[in-house]
């Protein structure tokens, strides 16, 4: 699946497109299929988002994952710093990320 | 140290100002972020992996503990808590939101500190010897001419928007402790014939994908001539630098592809011309500044005694602290690399103990240094041993200066939009390993960098690891040799990569060739300079 | 194409005589006015300085800065006449121009007045000596 990611104007937070808006967790992202170019253009011009892409993933038992190790760090958060990821209390999210 | 003038006040304090005013532009879109990114970045402001990134200058290594205790409010009040110091003596915060970059940087300048100019293809903070007016083997102190630099450098009109990015480093001891020579122009205060203090110019060096060691450009630029002859450097860069291709555009290409007889000869034709255009501060300027560096107001008669029965205190005075110039006191060092810690973070609690520390024991006065370390650099020696206690109780007592534990990394693919692969676990894991065996191993510059921009200094290591992406993996090579000392060589690649253990067990291999190879008390360096690669390929792929 | 100029610091008649290339200025000895692209070199026409009238500095990006040099090498030669900034000139520009010694400013894309004034009218002191005329700090520390 394609996926989009960009990072909120205002706080730079890592944000992907979930259908209807700007979500933090990666597992809310969709497939944008071919509309990525039309969405970036669209949701940059309209200020809500900034550095967007697509990116490569794929739906798994356990939700969205992004193809590439870089995404993953972007989608979770530093794998040296667990306590301040997105899921501090959970010790298999590094194991997600590698 | 210095301190602002309401020039310099006036200066920071308008800048802020220009700031929030395009931070404004770009919330309402009137700026796009194309157009904004070259201005945040000069204010020091990067996208990285997860947030904004903030990047504080600290000039010349020096700060206050005003200072200091203003960068632990900083991360505390803005940031989550920490702070990561930085190759350049700068500190950054990783987790900063747009809509409060001006108020931080509001704060800043109430501290007689800015961002200004910490990145975008300009004249970066200028660096310089982390032990600067302490060491026992400076010539004079470099400061005061940074500090001139440094004014001429901020705002200056022509040279905002360089080819590529420039980065200058002021020393004064033959001992070189901050890689000079692997800066875009580096400079040694030293001394003439006629006994006359003059600057010698080194120009065109770097790290990234092309390391150079810069080559002497003119061996003695008289005091009253700095400035012109820095500014004809850089028109010459200006004017010439490559512009069609990024990883070109440093001016070491410049100097490698002109050739550095030529690029001496435009330098000098250009300075020749500069010299009829009133450009320089009189030296009364420099004299001003240089009254802000006059030594702090030292006990004298001190004994040099010190009381080492404390095992743990011994160990750390030995590896952590340096002669100072004045007896009686000592230069110690506290290494912000604990075992399997992050290399340069600091909490904020950590960072405000350190300021308080400073206030009471070094002269109100701390330093960062380009590994990554900070130094109290006027400690009574009488003093030291409760100092040592204060830090050992904050977890900021390890003594493991330049041995393997000690080692540079950049941010690498946990923070570093530009990473291949991540360099902190590395730097864990190596130190990890190493913990028992670091006093026998001795003095080892290990140096890890998450991609080849080379942030972490992997091509000056003694033992170098660059991470690299090989078909979405992470891999990392390895390199020996290097060494940014007065001796500067660039390391050498030993073959192929090595994955995240692969490359520990090979840091290991490496060292085992290292201890059954030595003779006498060579280090690491002299080992391999005398035996060279081969024993050591063979001992890691034979 | 010709932007309009929307800022000037001169109080001469604007110059509207049409701008040459460096190049084809060498061979046009009735030229007035030429342009300086960021890859030519401003040097080569020192020794011309006293029949121009006008020097087009152009900047077609916001990163490249060689503009900045040629205007402080004519303006160091002793050129007086108008040197106008083109091409992409933006308001974060405006007072680094102006120190470099450009007193003219034609945008590609009008700039919003206010924004400009202010820019203009920022900095109130300056920490470097160049051929604008403006007195930098060090000399203010120093009075003669």
């Amino acid at each position: 699946m394609k996926i989009l990611t960009g990072n909120d104007l205002k706080s730079g937070a890592v944000v992907w497109w979930d259908g209807q808006g700007w979500s933090l967790h990666v597992d809310d992202a969709i497939d944008v299929a071919d509309q990525g170019a039309q969405l970036i253009a669209r949701e940059e011009g309209a200020q809500n988002v900034f550095a967007a892409y697509v990116v490569d993933g794929e739906k798994t038992a356990e939700g969205v994952r992004p193809a590439h190790i870089k995404e993953r760090i972007r989608a979770l958060g530093p794998t040296v710093r667990p306590d301040l990821t997105l899921k501090p209390a959970d010790p298999a999210a590094l194991n997600w990320v590698i | 140290m210095y301190k602002y003038d309401n020039y310099d006040q006036q200066m920071v304090d308008t800048r802020v100002e220009e700031f929030r005013d395009q931070v404004r532009r770009r919330l309402t879109g009137e700026l796009s972020e194309e157009q904004f990114r070259p201005l945040r970045l000069q204010n020091g402001l990067y996208l990285q992996l997860h947030a904004y990134m903030l990047r504080v200058a600290v000039p010349y290594g020096t700060l206050s503990s005003a200072q200091m205790r203003m960068l632990g409010d900083i991360a505390d009040k803005y940031d989550r808590g920490y702070g990561h110091f930085t190759t350049r003596q700068n500190i950054q915060y990783n987790w900063i939101k747009l809509e409060e970059t001006p108020q931080i940087l509001a704060d800043l300048a109430s501290v007689e500190m800015h961002a200004i100019q910490t990145s975008g293809n300009c004249i970066r903070n200028i660096s310089s010897d982390q032990y600067a007016g302490a060491a026992a083997d400076e010539l004079i102190d470099p400061r005061p001419y940074a500090e001139l630099l440094r004014q001429w450098s901020s705002f200056h009109p022509e040279f905002l928007t360089l080819p590529r990015k420039f980065k200058i480093a002021v020393i004064a001891s033959d001992t070189d402790r901050a890689a000079m020579r692997l800066h875009d122009i580096g400079i040694q205060m030293v001394r003439n014939d006629a006994g006359e203090i003059g600057a010698r110019f080194y120009v065109g060096g770097g790290m990234g994908r092309t390391p150079m060691i810069g080559p002497m450009v003119r061996e003695f630029v008289p005091l009253d001539q700095l400035i012109t002859y820095s500014e004809a450097c850089l028109r010459v860069y200006n004017r010439y630098g490559r512009r069609d291709n990024k990883y070109k555009a440093r001016i070491k290409i410049l100097v490698h592809e002109l050739g550095k007889d030529e690029y001496t000869r435009q330098v000098e034709e250009e300075f020749q011309h500069l010299l009829s255009q009133g450009i320089e501060p009189p030296i009364a300027e420099l004299e001003r500044i240089k009254q802000y560096f006059v030594d702090p107001a030292f006990e004298t008669g001190l004994s040099d005694e010190l009381d080492l029965s404390d095992p743990d205190f011994r160990l750390w005075v030995e590896r952590n602290t340096e002669a100072h110039k004045q007896a009686g006191y000592v230069i110690a060092t506290v290494s912000l690399k604990p075992v399997g810690g992050i290399p340069g973070d600091a909490t904020a609690d950590q960072i405000r103990l350190m300021a308080d520390l400073a206030r009471d024991y070094s002269f109100d006065e701390l330093r960062v240094t380009h590994a990554q370390n900070i130094v109290f650099p006027h400690v009574k020696k009488a003093d030291l041993y409760t100092l040592w206690q204060k830090l050992d109780a904050a977890e900021l007592s390890t003594a493991n200066l330049d041995t393997i534990g000690d080692i540079i990394a950049c941010p690498g693919l946990d923070y570093c939009s530009l990473a291949n692969a991540r360099s902190i676990p590395i730097a864990q894991k190596i130190s990890e390993r190493f913990v028992a065996k670091q006093e026998e191993i001795g003095e080892m510059k290990l140096k890890i960098s998450g991609c080849i921009n080379a942030c972490g200094h992997h091509h000056a290591g003694h033992i170098g690891i660059l991470g690299v992406d090989r078909k979405g993996k992470e891999n990392y090579q390895l390199l020996l040799g290097g060494s940014e000392g007065a001796d500067t060589s660039l390391g050498q690649i030993t073959g192929p990569g090595f994955d995240e253990d692969g490359i520990v067990d090979a840091v290991e291999k490496a060292t085992e060739v290292y201890l059954a190879k030595r003779e006498g008390d060579e280090r690491f360096l002299d080992t391999y300079r005398r035996i060279g690669m081969a024993p050591f390929k063979e001992a890691l792929y034979g | 194409m010709m932007s309009e100029v929307q800022f000037r610091f001169r109080d001469d008649d604007p110059v509207s005589d049409p701008a040459v290339t460096v190049d084809a200025f060498a061979e046009q000895t009735n030229a007035t006015a030429v342009r300086v692209e960021p890859g030519d070199d401003a040097r080569e026409l020192l020794p011309h300085l006293d029949r121009l009238r006008l020097i087009e500095v152009n900047f077609p990006a916001f990163t490249d800065g060689r503009g900045y040099s040629s205007a402080r090498v004519l303006r160091e030669a002793g050129f007086d006449g108008e040197i106008r900034a083109v091409g992409e000139v933006t308001i974060d520009m405006l007072s680094h121009m102006r120190r470099c010694g450009i007193d003219a400013f034609a945008p590609e894309k009008a700039l919003n007045e206010a924004d400009a004034q202010a820019a203009f009218d920022r900095w109130a002191d300056v920490y470097q000596a160049t051929a604008d005329g403006r007195q930098p700090i060090w000399a203010k520390r120093h009075p003669a």
